[in-house]
């Protein structure tokens, strides 16, 4: 039975109960206490342990020339599929380039690519959604194309514009935005519909604010706290697909020391040396996770009528 | 307890002598986890005999529901806890029962009615199933018994072909019709008490005339001892045997309803009391004939796009006529769906009007866009209900106040200015410029937005419920503050309300509505005191407590509403 949250709405000003969940405003996700709440966050021990490795992986991509690395593309036939040594930490690939060297600098590039993608399709799909969500004549024609795009699944559609444009790194970065932009589009729209009938919204149409101002100054900045989330998971799905297409043979050019393209020309000598895709593999999973539970924390952080639910 | 002897002897009740079926004592309810150690409810303490009505009344925030549901056991567990005292149902403290126990005394011995009956309902399944439900978890009664008695109790709480309301869904009935079935879910066990939460704020008010009637009736019938919280003083006039009356968690005083009403012993009753609008129209002023606003033959419909031709339509206004005067305050009333907030949005151009005119000084505005729309905007502002969702939570005051300002070319720092002087007009500080929306509360937030409807300086503010989501003495307070601006400045206001008692207070010119149109329109002393149509009549009627002149503190000279005397 809904109790607290209906008993009162029609007298909104219950400010003695304001500070209670579920009774009197809703919580602004704005607010203060995000940081607050964010930090009470880290004291649980896997949270904790995701953050503590995203930041490790950032700090190993920033600092990969100076973490006794050599050069990631430097052949050196001699020292061809070496195991774990001290001169070779994880050991050597079939043109013995030194693997350690090449996992560090292979965080670079999935950062990268990650972040990359993330700016390139919000920032798109932010213009695209507020169109959509605002212009009504251009929102039926907009969703049905990004209903189409969704309609092909990730991994094929950056196939083949991959394969179309051949591979660099930023036809794999656009390869791999493309397919991420409707979901953004569709957030952004839905935030957007929402928020245009508000009456503070509809006040500043009274005042004569103009729509540029109106979209920018009162409806786009409800769509943050929502693409914030979005764009983790966002982080996450490229990495991810850059891997694959990089084992697929589709992705990034295979002199450039990428996680996806080690793992696939590990694959060979697997039985040799398992090392060749472990190592890459493991720093994948483990950015990976780290990144999906950060995102899960940012979403309740954001929402916290999300995180009391049982 | 305040003198529990005097309440008897002057109590009307038959029953007052029988011993109370609900006995709060000196409960305390504290904010689980709050390092101040603060109270939403201290020390509160009455008690209600069957048959009896208790209303307990208070402004928002006043603890009022909390009490309620610390009744029925029913506080939510991780945020808040009974810290203190006792509440006896028969003699069984609810605070110490198990959770099995709880659920087993919720229906039978006591249950609960709430405000919004939408929500209170599951939307999945078949009314007659929810009641029936009742009937499974507390009765043994076979499938057929049970059936017949959900038939009976709809019966009783007057629903038309019970059977047919059977398999009926929520949302196929209407708001009152649903607060029937919610009524009939928690009287089916005859419990001893109902706790009723504002069970008619959310209803017409001639539909909450019919269920307060309702309630009284079952009532009667099952010698029921009824708690009501709410709001509303005129329902309480109606209804009360007693009154609680509380503010910030205490109760400020316990009385019979005439001598709470009446000879309010606290100064906050007494505040609270008068605060209420009266329904006695006040003078009505003199007209200067300079029309700033007028609508002709303005009609809104909405029709449903089909991929070829057109589907149904429903107009939400038609043939909808009105002047608005220099200095004038026009009200247009109605209930729900009367088409009223229509009309507001079609004139502040929120809304494009399907056909008709609507002149500002004589400017077209329903047909205008573009810049020669920003141009006339800026002479009709609006002020709307809901005043926690009216400003941008994110922009400071200021930037809000100044926003139209400088849209319209002003200087900042010359905006700044004259925002600073409107908010001393409202009645707020300088300091309120550099805040955020949250920092303040309905009624201060209220004020900043009609200080942001003033900046322009419009010749028309239309308030579209403005006072509606107000607790009354704020209410009284922002209606003062609309008629000084209006002698100020001869701003013309247009005023929307479903509440006629403010209507009353301040509108020189009344305009009621009905599914869309005009049924009357005239002075706001003839519309009230001798209504012409059967239709305004029926919702001056349906005004609660209007027998009651709460500013004098007397029943109302019957004389002076033109209404015979009952």
């Amino acid at each position: 039975m809904p109790v607290s949250a209906n008993s009162e709405p029609a007298i909104g000003a219950s400010e003695g109960l304001a500070d209670l969940p579920g009774a009197g405003t809703p919580v602004s996700s704005s607010g203060p206490g995000v940081w607050a709440r964010f930090r009470e966050t880290l004291k649980s021990g896997p949270v904790l342990f995701a953050f503590v490795i995203l930041v490790a992986i950032v700090l190993i991509a920033i600092l990969a020339p100076v973490l006794g690395t050599v050069d990631p593309v430097a052949i050196n036939p001699a020292e061809r599929l070496r195991h774990v040594s001290a001169a070779h930490w994880f050991g050597t690939d079939a043109f013995g380039r030194d693997t350690y060297s090449r996992v560090i600098y292979g965080a670079r590039v999935s950062l990268l690519v990650g972040a990359g993608a993330t700016v390139m399709s919000i920032a798109v799909g932010l213009l695209i959604g507020v169109i959509a969500g605002y212009f009504r004549m251009a929102d039926a024609v907009i969703m049905r194309v990004m209903d189409g795009i969704m309609a092909i699944p990730n991994i094929l559609l950056a196939i083949a514009l991959v394969s179309l444009t051949g591979a660099s790194l930023v036809t794999v970065l656009v390869a791999i935005t493309i397919p991420e932009i409707p979901r953004v589009v569709r957030l952004v729209r839905s935030v957007i519909l929402t928020v245009r009938t508000e009456p503070y919204v509809e006040a500043a149409v009274t005042l004569g604010t103009r729509v540029p101002r109106l979209l920018f100054r009162h409806m786009v900045p409800n769509t943050i706290p929502p693409l914030i989330v979005q764009g983790t998971y966002i982080f996450a799905a490229a990495i991810l697909i850059e891997a694959t297409l990089s084992f697929l043979g589709a992705g990034l050019p295979p002199e450039i020391p990428s996680w996806g393209n080690m793992m696939s020309e590990g694959r060979m000598y697997f039985q040799l040396l398992p090392g060749l895709i472990l190592f890459p593999g493991i720093f994948l999973a483990l950015t990976l996770l780290s990144v999906n539970v950060l995102g899960d924390v940012l979403r309740d952080v954001l929402d916290p009528r999300m995180a009391r639910r049982p | 307890m305040n003198s529990p002897d005097k309440i008897q002897a002057q109590s009307e009740q038959s029953s007052s002598q029988a011993p109370p079926v609900l006995r709060v004592d000196n409960l305390s309810v504290l904010i689980v986890g709050d390092p101040a150690g603060r109270h939403i409810v201290r020390d509160i303490s009455f008690d209600v005999r069957p048959g009896e009505t208790l209303c307990v009344v208070g402004e928002s925030g006043s603890g009022k529901s909390v009490t309620s549901l610390s009744v029925m056991g029913l506080l939510p567990r991780d945020t808040l806890r009974a810290s203190s005292g006792r509440i006896l149902v028969e003699g069984e403290n609810v605070l110490e029962a198990s959770q099995k126990r709880l659920r087993e005394l919720r229906a039978t011995r006591m249950a609960m009615i709430f405000q919004e009956p939408m929500t209170a309902l599951n939307p999945v399944d078949t009314v007659g199933e929810q009641i029936d439900e009742v009937l499974r978890i507390h009765s043994k009664l076979g499938r057929k018994a049970r059936r017949e008695k959900v038939l009976a109790m709809l019966e009783a709480v007057h629903m038309p072909d019970p059977e047919k309301i059977y398999d009926a869904y929520p949302h196929q009935l209407s708001g009152g019709q649903r607060q029937r079935v919610v009524i009939s879910m928690a009287l089916i066990l005859r419990p001893k008490v109902l706790i009723a939460d504002e069970p008619t704020t959310a209803l017409d008010v001639t539909t909450q005339k019919q269920i307060l009637l309702l309630i009284r009736e079952l009532q009667e019938q099952h010698n029921t001892a009824v708690v009501f919280i709410t709001h509303d003083f005129g329902v309480v006039a109606e209804i009360a045997d007693r009154i609680v009356v509380m503010n910030q968690g205490r109760v400020v005083e316990i009385g019979t309803r005439h001598d709470t009403l009446a000879q309010p012993r606290e100064a906050y009753t007494r505040m609270l009391v008068s605060s209420v609008p009266s329904l006695i129209p006040r003078k009505r002023r003199e007209q200067r004939d300079e029309a700033v606003l007028s609508v002709s033959d303005l009609r809104k419909t909405y029709s449903e796009k089909r991929f070829l031709g057109r589907g149904r339509s429903v107009s939400a206004a038609r043939d909808v006529n009105l002047t608005l005067s220099r200095g004038e305050i026009v009200g247009i009333v109605g209930e729900s769906g009367s088409g009223k907030s229509t009309v507001a949005r079609c004139i502040v151009r929120l809304l494009e009007p399907t056909s008709g005119s609507v002149r500002v000084h004589g400017d077209e505005i329903s047909k205008a866009s573009g810049e020669a729309l920003l141009k006339l905007r800026r002479h009709i502002q609006i002020v709307f209900q809901d005043p926690y969702r009216s400003l941008n939570p994110r922009m400071k005051i200021g930037d809000s106040l100044v926003e139209g300002m400088v849209n319209f070319g002003v200087p900042r720092t010359q905006a700044l200015e004259k925002a600073r002087e409107l908010l001393g007009v409202v009645g707020l500080g300088d300091d309120a410029l550099r805040r955020y929306p949250h920092q303040f509360s309905g009624g201060q937030r209220q004020r900043i937005c009609i200080a942001r409807a003033l900046a322009l300086d419009p010749d028309i503010l239309v308030a579209d419920e403005a006072v509606s989501a107000l607790d009354v003495s704020v209410q009284a307070q922002v209606l003062a503050l609309l008629d000084e601006i209006r002698a100020r400045t001869g701003i013309a206001v247009l005023f929307i309300t479903h509440d006629l008692r403010v209507a009353a207070q301040i509108c020189d010119t009344i305009v009621v509505m009905q599914q869309g149109q005009v049924v009357e329109a005239g002075p706001a002393d003839e519309v009230l005191t001798s209504p012409q149509q059967a239709y305004t009549r029926s919702l001056i009627d349906a005004a609660p407590g209007r027998d009651w002149d709460f500013q004098n503190f007397r029943p109302v000279d019957q004389g002076a509403l033109g209404l015979p005397a009952e």
